[in-house]
C-alpha cells in the first residue's frame, strides 16, 4: 500500500524507547530556519494541531502499541506534497524542543519522489485534517 | 594572514573552562540532577568542554533570582542602565580577537567573520541601546484644562531568552541589549550546539550586572526551554528559531497569556536585474559578490539568499561569472583568517543539507558546482564540512522553498519586475530579500513589492543595530533591531490625572 510516510529500523528503534520512557507519540514537520526542516517529535497531545495542520500518517511502529501521529501544516504540504518522506535518525544535539535530542540522537527526514503509481494510490486517500 | 591556535591549545589566546555550570543570581550554580552534557567543536568533531544539563528545577532557581532582581533593576535610572550596557561593550571590544576564536572554534564559522561582523555588530548594538534608552521619553497628553494623560515605559519583568546557535554571541546580544536596558531582568537559555561561547562572554561582564539580573540556564529545549517557555513566571518569551517550536512556544504563551517575539526563518529571494551587467565594473563585482553571500556563515543565515533570481537578458553571463566567484572561495581552517567558509555547526545540521542535496537532484536540479560534503583533510577530518553548492532549477521545487540553512542556492530565471516579484514572493516565508539594479526606480518598486521585512537593496547581510529586522508571513512575529525594540521589552503605564477638585456629577 502506498504510504506519505515511513521509518527507517533505526528510527523506529529511538521511538519506541521514547514512548517507553515518556509515553504516547506524535510528529510535526517542521519550517524555517535553524532546525527547521527537521520532523519535531513531541508527546501526543503537546503540539496543538488545528484546521491549518494535516495528517500525513499514521504510523505503525513495531513495539509502540498505538499509531504515532506525523502532521505538516497545510501550507507546507502544498510544497512537500509530490514527495515520499522517510523519517531516519542521526547522531546530534538540536533541537527545538523534541524529545530525542538529549539522547545526543536526532530525527532527520529522507526524501524521494512519489511515482505516478503512489501518487495516484494517495489521491484517493485524501490527507486528514487536525 | 593569521591562523589561530584552538582555545586552549599552545600558543592559544583564549581558553573554555572545561565545564560550564547555570549562571543563576550571579554565581554559577551546579544543576540539580547532576548531569552534564559534552560540547563538540564542529571544526573537528571533538568534545572541547562540558555543559550543565538543565531541568525544570534549575529554570525555577533561575526565575526566583530573576524575579529577585527585576524591581530594583527596573527601578534604577536610565544614566545607570546605559553606562552598564556602555561598559559592557567596552569589555567586549577590549577582547573582541578572543572573543571571536572562542565563538568560531564553538560554531565552526570562520573566525574572519566574527572578526569583522559577529562582534563588532554585537559591541555596537549594545551602544546602540544604551544611546537610545537614554533618548526614550514618555508623553503627555493634555485631553482638557483639568485631565492629563501621561505615558510612562515600564518594564516587563522577567523575560525568557531562547537562543538559536548561528550567532551564539550576536542573537543573544539582540536580545539582551534591548531587554536589559528596557530594565527587565532576564533568563536566558543558549542553544545546546553552542552554548559554551556565550559563557566565555559572561566572564568578560558578568562583574558589571547585579547579582540576578541576568541569568543562564543551559540544555535541551525539551528539558530547559520548555518549562522556561511555558513558565507563568515569565512576562514575555523571545524565541529565534523554526515555525513547529515558534507554534509551540506561542501555544505556551497563549496559556499564560503573555506576548512573544518569534523569528523563524525564511527563504530570501535575491534578484539579480539585467543592467547589473551593463558594465564591467565595481557595480557588477558588487552584485557578483551579492550573489555569492549565500554562503556567509556556511548559509546559516535566518536571512540567507538561497533564492537567487536573475533577469533573462544576462541570465546565462552572470550565472557563469557567478559559479567562478563561487569557485574561487576558500573553505578550510575556520581559525584561519583566510577562510571564508568554514564548518556547519553540528552533524544534523551536515546530514540535513545533505538530504537537501539529494532531494535537489531528484526533482531535476542541476549542480553547476559543489553539491557534497566537502572532505577536509589533517586536523579537519571529522568536521562538518559541505561544499558551497549552486542549483539550477525552478522555484516550486523543496529546494526553492525550504531553507536549507546550508552554503546552498537555488538558482532560477525572471523575465521582468512583474514576474520577478511573483516568483519572489511565492514562498511561504518574507523575512529577507536583496535587490540588485542600477535603476533606483525599478529597485525601489522591488524593494515595495517584495513581501518581507527586510529588503536590501545593492547590499546584503548588512545588519545595523539602527533598522529594523523581522518577518512577514510565516517568519514570525515582531521586530528586533532598532529603538523599537525597546517597546517589545516595554508596557506602556497610561496614568489619567484629573486636577479638578469638582466631582464629576454622575453619582
Amino acid at each position: 500500500m502506498a504510504t506519505r510516510v515511513d521509518v527507517t529500523p533505526a528510527a523506529a528503534a529511538v521511538m519506541r524507547s521514547l514512548r517507553e520512557r515518556h509515553g504516547p507519540l506524535m510528529f510535526h514537520q517542521s519550517g524555517g530556519c535553524c532546525d527547521g526542516s527537521s520532523p519535531m517529535c513531541y508527546l501526543e497531545g503537546e503540539f496543538r494541531t488545528g484546521a491549518s495542520d494535516v495528517l500525513l500518517e499514521s504510523l505503525r511502529v513495531e513495539g509502540v502499541p498505538e499509531p504515532v501521529t506525523f502532521w505538516m501544516s497545510g501550507a507546507q504540504f502544498q510544497l512537500w506534497k509530490h514527495t515520499h518522506l522517510t523519517v531516519d535518525v542521526v547522531p546530534g544535539r538540536g533541537a527545538g524542543f523534541s524529545l530525542e535530542a538529549p539522547d545526543g540522537v536526532r530525527f532527520l527526514i529522507r526524501s524521494r519522489l512519489l511515482t505516478e503509481h503512489e501518487q495516484a494510490a494517495l489521491a484517493d486517500r485524501r490527507p486528514g485534517q487536525g | 594572514m593569521t591562523v589561530y591556535a584552538p582555545p586552549g591549545t599552545d600558543g592559544a589566546i583564549v581558553a573554555y573552562e572545561s565545564r560550564y555550570d547555570h549562571w543563576i543570581g550571579g554565581e554559577y550554580v551546579p544543576p540539580a540532577k547532576g548531569q552534564y552534557f559534552e560540547n563538540p567543536s564542529p571544526v573537528n568533531g571533538r568534545p572541547f568542554c562540558e555543559i550543565a544539563r538543565g531541568t525544570a528545577d534549575d529554570v525555577e532557581r533561575a526565575l526566583d533570582a530573576a524575579h529577585g532582581a527585576a524591581d530594583a533593576w527596573g527601578r534604577t535610572s536610565v544614566a545607570e542602565r546605559a553606562v552598564i550596557l556602555h561598559r559592557i561593550a567596552d569589555r567586549m571590544e577590549e577582547n573582541l580577537e578572543k572573543l571571536a576564536v572562542a565563538e568560531a572554534w564553538e560554531n565552526g564559522k570562520p573566525v574572519r567573520e566574527t572578526l569583522a561582523a559577529d562582534l563588532p555588530l554585537a559591541i555596537d548594538h549594545f551602544r546602540y541601546f544604551a544611546g537610545a534608552l537614554r533618548a526614550q521619553e514618555g508623553t503627555v497628553g493634555e485631553l482638557d484644562d483639568d485631565t492629563v494623560a501621561y505615558h510612562f515605559h515600564e518594564p516587563l519583568g522577567v523575560v525568557a531568552l531562547i537562543i538559536p546557535w548561528n550567532f551564539p554571541i550576536l542573537m543573544a546580544t539582540w536580545k539582551l541589549a534591548p531587554a536589559l536596558a528596557a530594565g527587565n531582568a532576564v533568563v536566558l537559555k543558549p542553544a545546546e550546539q553552542t552554548p559554551a561561547s556565550i559563557h566565555y562572554w559572561l566572564s568578560l561582564i558578568a562583574d558589571l550586572l547585579p547579582p540576578g539580573v541576568l541569568n543562564i540556564v543551559n540544555g535541551f529545549g525539551v528539558e530547559a526551554g520548555k518549562p522556561l517557555a511555558s513558565s507563568p513566571r515569565i512576562a514575555k518569551v523571545a524565541f529565534t528559531g523554526e515555525t513547529t517550536t515558534g507554534r509551540l512556544i506561542m501555544q505556551y504563551a497563549s496559556e499564560n497569556l503573555i506576548p512573544v517575539t518569534l523569528e523563524l526563518g525564511g527563504k530570501s529571494p535575491n534578484l539579480f536585474f539585467d543592467d547589473c551587467s551593463s558594465a564591467d565594473d565595481e557595480f557588477f563585482d558588487k552584485s557578483l559578490e551579492g550573489f555569492a553571500m549565500f554562503a556567509l556563515n556556511q548559509g546559516e543565515v535566518c536571512t540567507c539568499p538561497s533564492r537567487a533570481l536573475i533577469q533573462q537578458g544576462h541570465y546565462t553571463d552572470f550565472l557563469s561569472a557567478a559559479v567562478k566567484r563561487v569557485e574561487n572561495l576558500k573553505q578550510g581552517n575556520p581559525l584561519d583568517t583566510d577562510t571564508q567558509i568554514g564548518a556547519q555547526a553540528s552533524n544534523d545540521q551536515l546530514e540535513k543539507i545533505l538530504s537537501y542535496l539529494d532531494i535537489g537532484r531528484q526533482e531535476g536540479a542541476r549542480a553547476l558546482t559543489g553539491g557534497a560534503r566537502a572532505d577536509l583533510p589533517g586536523d579537519l577530518a571529522g568536521g562538518y564540512y559541505v561544499q558551497p553548492t549552486i542549483f539550477e532549477g525552478s522555484n516550486s521545487m523543496r529546494i526553492f522553498q525550504e531553507e536549507i540553512f546550508g552554503p546552498v542556492v537555488s538558482v532560477t530565471s525572471f523575465a521582468d519586475l512583474a514576474d520577478g516579484l511573483k516568483i519572489a514572493n511565492d514562498t511561504l516565508y518574507g523575512l529577507g530579500a536583496g535587490v540588485w539594479t542600477r535603476d533606483m526606480n525599478q529597485a525601489y518598486r522591488a524593494g515595495r513589492g517584495i513581501k518581507a521585512g527586510r529588503v536590501w537593496t545593492n547590499c546584503y547581510h548588512l545588519y545595523p543595530a539602527h533598522a529594523a529586522f523581522g518577518g512577514y508571513k510565516q517568519s514570525g512575529i515582531g521586530r528586533e533591531n532598532h529603538r523599537m525594540m525597546l517597546d517589545h521589552y516595554q508596557q506602556t503605564k497610561n496614568l489619567l490625572i484629573s486636577y479638578s477638585p469638582k466631582a464629576a456629577g454622575l453619582f
